[in-house]
Formats: structure tokens, C-alpha cells, sequence
């Protein structure tokens, strides 16, 4: 078996996009999609492109529930930013494949996964969602 | 209509203080605010109290005495102490009562606060991932209003640095020494922009306010000090709080600037006639922020009146005279009611060392917390 989502109903099937929600009655787009079903939510495709509209970089590792490395020695700092979905959301996500020092506000990202512990043996690993930037066009 | 008046007030230190658990600081803090007052626990005749981690505030009657008081537990977060006031406050309006009691008292482990998902209605993944943690919404927060005001990092820093200059001057602070700016920014980032010495830590403290009719404060023969507003208040639509896994797009008001407008209109007045003001200060961004969200500055001129002084304890409004939660740590059942402590105080003036100069009138205080709740009060003399 390979690496597996962290969550159900985190992705689409295909893994291309995040799953968001939608209120049926006043079209309020939010993220994620509850646990508990509701007649009136219906979970909706989020863009897997936005900008980011806001980060902070995690420099410490966290206590539990966190369940990715915790070893101060090799903890990494990771930066959390709200990505802006044009016309849905703004998603909080991790951010991947920039440095804490090079993320701008403002910039062009687009959606991958990651695992939460890249040193895990494969089959074991759990896939979380992070934004990226958006290379050249 | 008459006003509630402030006619004792008392407070346990804050920060640690080993072998004495959050109610016994809440005692020490009742029977200082009854000294203060000139009265006896048998003379109140309510009160309304609470504590995020160190009990029911009730159980305070066992120490206390068993006088039969009528004794409601609040239970209202970071608000606890704004919102035990605010009931306090009500009940003497409402002429139901002559004389009563407001507390709030802590007493929290070291390190931030854990937190559990699912009491936010989050998924188990919303932790796993490392999204439950608190300074991050700090830091994400501040990072956008600096940005989107063009307020630069260092003015962080001189929130703090101002911070710990005024505890240097409270009894009642836990960090009592100076920090210099250079320092303050070079010290080891927790989220950014924020470094270690920009956050407040979870403490210990408690701090108790006797409430009286203008009739029976006039009795009494204390100091008066009205109360002209008393408002709390829960958040708008589109307002950015902690431990959101999406926020919207159309970004909204603050649960403060709610609260703030409904204070100044209770009260008859504006920002201009405010002469010092004790505002939520968990991280140094929350003083930035809450300095335009209560109307004090419009968004962006912080950075100038940080680089003049303007709120220091000599200012022109001076801000968190008492170092604040940077300074005082942050016991949540307490930390509102520290607030108005400090004014009390100041508008009394016998704050000493930190005393705010030119006979002061008017203090305001406010109060902000998860998950989007803030508490105002202004008072007079």
C-alpha cells in the first residue's frame, strides 16, 4: 500500500483538489467539510489554485496532537499560510517548495500533497495538503 | 440614572507563586478588596466569579464564610472576568442588589495552552497536521496587518520593549526587567513575525472588585470611581479567530470594534476623552491591533506613535500602564479584571512609579479572546 491521505474527505478521489463545503441555502463556502452530516451542507471541488493572503512560520515542534517529526534536532520549521480560492475561501494550508524567508504575501500557489513525516517508510506514510508556488507560466 | 460604582479592589500578584493554588490567590485577592473597601464578606451580597482551570469560584464561600451570598460561576473564556463584571454591573442596575463582587483567578501549567480539535468542532487531522496551536494564529494575523497597513516588525518590538519598562514599575507584574529592543528582536522566533519575548505566557492571579449603588458607595466614604459602560460582545461575520481552517474571503468587523462602539455610546463619549487605556495585549499585534479597533488611532499610524512614545506611561494615551499581559502573563479568569484593577488604581492615583501624570479622569479597558469574544468597560471618576 502507498502513502494514504492523513483524512477521508480531505481530497477528491483523484487527489487534484481539496474538499470544501457549501451551504446550501446561503452559498457560504468553507473548508473542511464537516463531520457530521447536515442536510444543508453539501461539499463542493475547491479551486487548486490561489494566493496567499496571509503566513506564519511554525518554528517549534508541536506537542501532541501533532503527529509529525518532534525531534528538535531534525524538526524543520513549516510555514502555514491562508491561501485565497478566487470566489470560495481562504484555505489554511502549509505551504512546500519555498523557503520561510522567500514567501510574499500575494503569491501564486498551487495545490500538492506532502507527507507529514517524509522519513516514515512509505507505506506508512500519511499525506497532508500544502500549497506550492506556481511555477513560470 | 445613577452609576455603579468601583469601591474596592483587590489583587493577588501575578505570575507564579508556588503552594498556593488559583482559588487561595482569589481569596487573598477578595479579602485585599474588602480591606479596600472598609467592609465585611457578610456586607456582600452577591457576586459573580470564575477561573478557566482552577475551579468553581463558588467554593470561595467555604473560605470566605457561609453567609448564604448568592454566588454565580462564570465561565466565558478569556472573557470570564469582563463578562463576571458585566453581570455584577447588571444586577446593581437592575436594583435588585446594593453591593457586590466581581473575581476572576487562574492558575495555568507552563507552555501554551493545549488544545484539544474536537472541542473546536475540527477534524483529528486539523491536529495532526500542526495546525492546533494558538501562536500561529497570532502570527498569522499580525503578519497581514503589518502588511496591509505598512507597519514594520520593529514596531512589535517596541510594544514589547514598552511593556516591560512599565512592569518594572508594578507590584503586581511578573517580569519585572527591562528588555531592550535589540534584544526583543533578535530573539528566537516562535511564529513569525513574532519572537519569544512578543508573547505573554499562561500565569497565575487573581484579582477581585467590589461594586456598589452610587448610594451606597456615597455611604461608604471611599474613593469613587464610576462605571460608565460595562459591554461585552461576540464577533461579526468574517472576523479572523483562532484555529479556523478556512476564513472568508469578505473579510468583516471585530468582535472589538463592537464592543467599543457599544462602551462609547453607553458612556456618553469618545476615544478623544479617554486619558489611559489597558488594551488585550496577548502578543504584541493584539496592542497594534486593538490601539485602531478601539478607535484610538486609525490603522497604520501605531508604527508613529510607538516611535514617539505616545502611549507610554508620559504619552498622550498611555497604553497598558501596567506592562500588561507581556509583563503580567495571562491567567484568563483574571486578566480582564487586571485591567480594570490597573485603572482603578491610576484613576485614584496611587499607582506610584508608574503613576499616570496630570490627574487622569477617564480609563478604558478591553478584553479579547477565542473564539472571538471581547469585553470593554470605561471608567470615570
Amino acid at each position: 500500500m502507498s502513502a494514504q491521505p492523513i483524512a477521508d474527505n480531505l481530497f477528491t478521489e483523484d487527489m487534484s483538489a481539496l474538499v470544501g463545503a457549501r451551504n446550501r441555502e446561503n452559498g457560504h463556502i468553507f473548508f473542511p467539510l464537516p463531520l457530521t452530516p447536515d442536510d444543508n451542507i453539501e461539499p463542493i471541488r475547491l479551486a487548486s489554485r490561489g494566493t496567499v493572503w496571509t503566513y506564519t512560520v511554525q518554528r517549534f515542534p508541536p506537542k501532541a496532537p501533532y503527529a509529525g517529526p518532534t525531534d528538535p534536532e531534525k524538526f524543520k520549521p513549516y510555514v502555514v499560510a491562508y491561501v485565497s480560492l478566487p470566489g470560495q475561501t481562504m484555505v489554511e494550508s502549509r505551504l512546500t517548495g519555498v523557503e520561510p524567508e522567500d514567501v510574499t504575501i500575494g503569491m501564486e500557489v498551487e495545490l500538492t500533497a506532502i507527507p507529514l513525516d517524509p522519513d516514515a517508510p512509505p507505506e506508512e506514510q500519511k499525506l497532508i495538503h500544502a500549497f506550492k508556488p506556481v511555477q513560470g507560466e | 440614572m445613577s452609576d455603579v460604582c468601583i469601591v474596592g479592589a483587590g489583587i493577588h500578584p501575578f505570575g507564579r507563586t508556588e503552594g498556593r493554588d488559583g482559588m487561595d490567590q482569589g481569596i487573598f485577592a477578595v479579602k485585599q478588596a474588602l480591606a479596600d473597601s472598609g467592609i465585611e464578606w457578610k456586607d456582600v451580597q452577591f457576586a459573580f466569579g470564575g477561573s478557566a482551570a482552577s475551579g468553581n469560584a463558588d467554593n470561595m464561600v467555604s473560605q470566605l464564610g457561609l453567609t448564604g451570598i448568592q454566588f454565580i460561576n462564570v465561565s466565558n473564556g478569556c472573557a470570564t472576568g469582563g463578562s463576571a463584571l458585566n453581570a455584577a454591573v447588571s444586577a446593581i442596575k437592575s436594583g435588585e442588589y446594593e453591593m457586590g463582587m466581581a473575581v476572576g483567578f487562574d492558575k495555568h501549567p507552563r507552555g501554551a495552552f493545549n488544545a484539544d480539535p474536537s472541542s473546536y468542532g475540527l477534524p483529528n487531522w486539523y491536529g495532526e497536521a500542526g495546525y492546533m496551536l494558538t501562536v500561529q494564529f497570532f502570527g498569522a494575523k499580525i503578519m497581514r496587518y503589518l502588511h496591509e497597513h505598512n507597519i514594520s516588525r520593529e514596531t512589535l518590538g517596541r510594544v514589547a520593549e514598552k511593556a516591560f519598562r512599565n512592569g518594572v514599575k508594578t507590584d503586581h507584574a511578573w517580569r519585572r526587567s527591562e528588555v531592550d529592543l535589540e534584544t526583543i528582536m533578535n530573539a528566537p522566533m516562535i511564529c513569525d513575525p513574532l519572537t519569544k519575548y512578543m508573547f505573554c505566557s499562561p500565569a497565575e492571579g487573581a484579582v477581585a472588585l467590589i461594586l456598589a449603588s452610587e448610594k451606597k458607595a456615597r455611604e461608604l466614604g471611599v474613593p469613587i470611581i464610576r462605571l460608565k459602560s460595562s459591554v461585552m460582545r461576540t464577533r461579526p461575520p468574517g472576523s479572523f479567530e483562532v484555529f479556523a481552517a478556512s476564513i472568508d474571503n469578505e473579510r468583516g468587523g471585530t468582535a472589538t470594534e463592537i464592543a467599543s462602539k457599544a462602551a462609547f455610546e453607553q458612556a456618553g463619549m469618545g476615544p478623544d476623552d479617554i486619558d489611559i487605556a489597558q488594551l488585550q495585549d496577548t502578543e504584541s499585534g493584539a496592542e497594534i491591533m486593538h490601539m485602531a479597533e478601539n478607535g484610538f488611532c486609525q490603522p497604520g499610524d501605531q508604527e508613529q506613535w510607538l516611535l514617539e512614545g505616545r502611549s507610554d506611561i508620559t504619552g498622550q494615551l498611555p497604553i497598558n500602564t501596567d506592562g500588561g499581559c507581556l509583563a503580567c502573563g495571562e491567567p484568563i479568569g483574571a486578566s480582564g479584571l487586571r485591567q480594570v484593577y490597573e485603572n482603578v488604581v491610576q484613576l485614584r492615583g496611587t499607582a506610584g512609579a508608574r503613576q499616570v501624570p496630570g490627574d487622569p479622569k477617564t480609563a478604558y479597558t478591553q478584553v479579547y479572546g477565542a473564539p472571538g469574544v471581547s469585553a470593554v468597560t470605561i471608567l470615570q471618576r
